[in-house]
């Protein structure tokens, strides 16, 4: 079972959760886990991996996470999405105990966060989004420092080791330098240097983005193969493809939650429509309703305008009698929206403030 | 503290050292250079010199002249000894650089010129102090001793005779060598462990590694103990080196020169891990390295005489733990000291470790803000 991790792999002195392993199926909403044995030290939330309360930080002046609510099933794929700066990294930093919170509340685990982080810290894996291993030391020997860092004896550390080269495809490259191996390479290392020790709760910093697509496919094919043995996973991304992969999402904007919900779940709940301009020249068009009240984003695609709206029929209409008038001949159909959509009206809210849109506020 | 855990920074820690082949060959080279380059010495007049006087005469002339010699401010004869030996256990300690001494028959010599009337007894470990002892000699004692003018014109015998204890030859690298192990272990054990500590921060190996059960403690140790074993190796290239090609003499015994190089070792190590919690780039800790490195060199009176600092550096000398480590060292392989004798200056290293290490590890925090 080359997808499957051992949880006897880990010593823990409490007796373990069993793998929730019911692989809730991507899409399908929160709550298909109905709680399994619960693990002593979970008290309430045997089902919630991760449960965060207001959670705020500020650096200086600046307010890099936002009063963020948060619960995180086990067993799962958990999306951050988000753009650069929205306070993904700092939320994750946050909830494995490496950043002091200014304020709110964060459960892991059961674990009372930052106050128990070291007990936690036994717990979870964490792949941060800069390779963090050592560039000057083997596949190997960065595998070997990491299993003793764990505490794991020498038989049983080789044992682990060999397991993951096979999984992770390293086998040939463990007399190998970090430093010599590819963006894919570096990366499934770091997987397997984070999932060693068998941890319940895996946090990745944004892990695909030095990597090519088929890479990041094989990763997050693993990443499955990870959640069917019961870990939990919270993945941040900028990746449409990868977020519509996670069972949950959360999109977040300059620090704040601005959505979240399953996949579809947010899709169906899009706030406005995505419509498609059929026409001989997008780029005329987009210039013709640039500003135009209803429009909220337009993304030339190929030969066809997307255009995100404010809900109706009546703004559909408007918007094909705007490009009549302008002398454009188009077609503007309903489509259905993408997760791209969601995210662009999730930020939207936003983006009013730019001064941009002030004029034609 | 987990063992296996402390074991592997070790061992991963040397793994990254063989194959950083310029650090490596900065561990044997640096030491090597810089032996050779000051195997020539500085040197500098100096005042104050801690002194004693064995006046065995008692005369009115004999105390006229310790008054005027007193009165040059070359030396500050603190201590009046009536016993030879006396004079032997200070200078042995390092509690004076030098000794003046009136023979009892003092009067008779002066008249009859057949001897030198009087003796400078210098510790040669200190060739700054060697220095000073020959401007004594040439001092214009002449109106002292010779009160009527009646200097004989035939007169072959000077008026002050120099012993030179420890460097009878006065040569160079025997002052140097031992001071230049300070100089090189400040240098390396500093810099070495600052930039080693800081390069996990700057790589982001410490973003993985605190997200994991290591203990910032582990850690460190784990990262300074292979420093322990290069500082030695160090010691002893320097030490091999000083005695083929200068004959640097090691009068003392071989494990007091290891000992008082071990305690020196941890306290500049201590040092290093200080600054790696004050530096957030490897050219930060270089930087705050060298900031700490220099002041070491000149005030630790490895190259300027301690004796002819003004207060204030004197008293920053004393904070530093290449000064004692330079009397330490010179104490051993110059004057055959143990370092039962020189406890004094073993403790002050112990102090500063304990207090900079304190600091240190109150200042790591196993969080990234």
């Amino acid at each position: 079972m080359p997808g499957n991790v051992d949880r006897r792999e880990v010593t823990m002195s409490q007796p373990r959760p069993q793998p929730a392993s019911r692989h809730s199926p991507p899409h399908a909403a929160e709550g298909s886990d109905p709680a399994g044995p619960v693990p002593p030290r979970a008290g309430p939330s045997g089902d919630v991996a991760i449960r965060a309360h207001a959670l705020t930080k500020r650096f200086g002046d600046v307010v890099a996470v936002d009063n963020l609510d948060l619960n995180v099933a086990r067993a799962q794929v958990y999306g951050f999405l988000g753009p650069n700066g929205s306070g993904k990294s700092t939320t994750i930093r946050m909830l494995c105990g490496l950043l002091l919170p200014t304020s709110g509340e964060i459960e892991v685990l059961g674990y009372r966060i930052p106050e128990q982080a070291e007990l936690l810290k036994r717990r979870i894996g964490y792949m941060t989004q800069k390779f963090s291993l050592y560039d000057d030391l083997t596949v190997y020997e960065n595998l070997d420092f990491v299993s003793a860092v764990h505490e794991f004896d020498r038989p049983r550390a080789k044992r682990r080791i060999d397991e993951l080269l096979d999984r992770y495809w390293l086998g040939d490259m463990r007399k190998r330098l970090a430093a010599t191996l590819s963006g894919g390479q570096k990366q499934r290392l770091a997987l397997a240097a984070s999932v060693l020790h068998g941890p319940d709760l895996l946090l990745l910093d944004e892990p695909t983005s030095a990597v090519d697509p088929q890479s990041r496919r094989e990763f997050w094919d693993s990443l499955f193969d990870l959640v069917d043995a019961g870990t939990t996973i919270l993945v941040s991304t900028h990746y449409m493809d990868e977020a519509e992969r996670c069972h949950r999402l959360a999109i977040l904007d300059r620090g704040r939650l601005v959505a979240d919900g399953s996949p579809q779940e947010l899709m169906d709940r899009l706030p406005g429509m995505a419509l498609l301009v059929h026409c001989a020249n997008a780029r005329q068009a987009q210039a013709a309703l640039d500003g135009f009240s209803g429009v909220v984003a337009m993304a030339q695609i190929g030969a066809q305008l997307r255009v995100l709206a404010q809900d109706g029929d009546a703004v559909r209409e408007r918007i094909a009698g705007k490009l009549q008038s302008t002398g454009i001949e188009a077609q503007v159909e309903r489509t259905a929206p993408n997760l791209e959509d969601v995210f662009v009206a999730a930020t939207h809210r936003e983006a009013r403030d730019r001064p941009r849109h002030e004029a034609q506020a | 503290m987990n063992l296996r855990r402390l074991l592997s920074i070790v061992v991963k820690e040397l793994r990254q050292l063989r194959r950083d082949r310029l650090t490596f060959a900065m561990i044997v080279g640096i030491p090597t250079m810089q032996l050779l380059l000051f195997g020539y010495a500085i040197n500098l007049d100096i005042r104050n010199l801690e002194a004693a006087v064995l006046d065995q005469a008692q005369s009115v002339h004999s105390r006229e002249i310790v008054a005027a010699l007193a009165q040059t401010h070359v030396m500050n004869f603190r201590y009046r000894l009536d016993e030879p030996q006396q004079l032997d256990a200070l200078l042995r300690a390092g509690k004076i650089s030098a000794g003046l001494v009136i023979p009892p028959d003092f009067e008779r010599r002066m008249i009859v010129r057949d001897r030198v009337p009087m003796q400078i007894v210098v510790d040669g470990s200190d060739q700054v102090t060697q220095q000073a002892a020959r401007q004594l000699a040439a001092l214009p004692l002449a109106g002292v001793l010779d009160p009527g003018g009646t200097s004989n014109p035939n007169q072959t015998v000077g008026n002050v005779e120099i012993v030179n204890f420890y460097n009878p030859e006065r040569l160079a690298p025997v002052n140097t060598v031992p001071g230049l192990i300070g100089v090189i272990l400040t240098m390396t054990m500093v810099l070495f462990t600052a930039m080693a500590i800081v390069r996990e921060r700057e790589r982001g190996n410490l973003e993985f590694l605190i997200a994991t059960p290591v203990s910032p403690g582990e850690l460190t140790i784990g990262k300074v103990l292979p420093f322990v074993g290069i500082g030695l190796i160090q010691t002893t290239v320097v030490l091999l080196l000083g005695t083929l090609i200068f004959h640097v003499p090691i009068r003392g015994t071989l494990l007091d020169v290891y000992v008082i190089a071990l305690v020196f070792i941890i306290a500049s190590l201590s040092l290093g891990v200080f600054i790696s919690t004050l530096a957030q780039t490897q050219f930060q800790s270089m930087q705050l390295a060298f900031f700490t490195f220099l002041p070491q060199i000149l005030l630790s009176g490895f190259m300027f005489p301690y004796a002819g600092m003004p207060w204030p550096a004197q008293w920053l000398a004393e904070i530093f733990p290449m000064t004692h480590f330079v009397r330490l060292i010179r104490g051993v392989m110059l004057r055959g000291a143990g370092v039962a004798e020189l406890w004094p200056e073993l403790a002050a290293l112990g102090v500063f470790t304990v207090i900079v290490l304190s600091i240190a590890i109150a200042r790591t925090r196993k969080r990234l803000d």
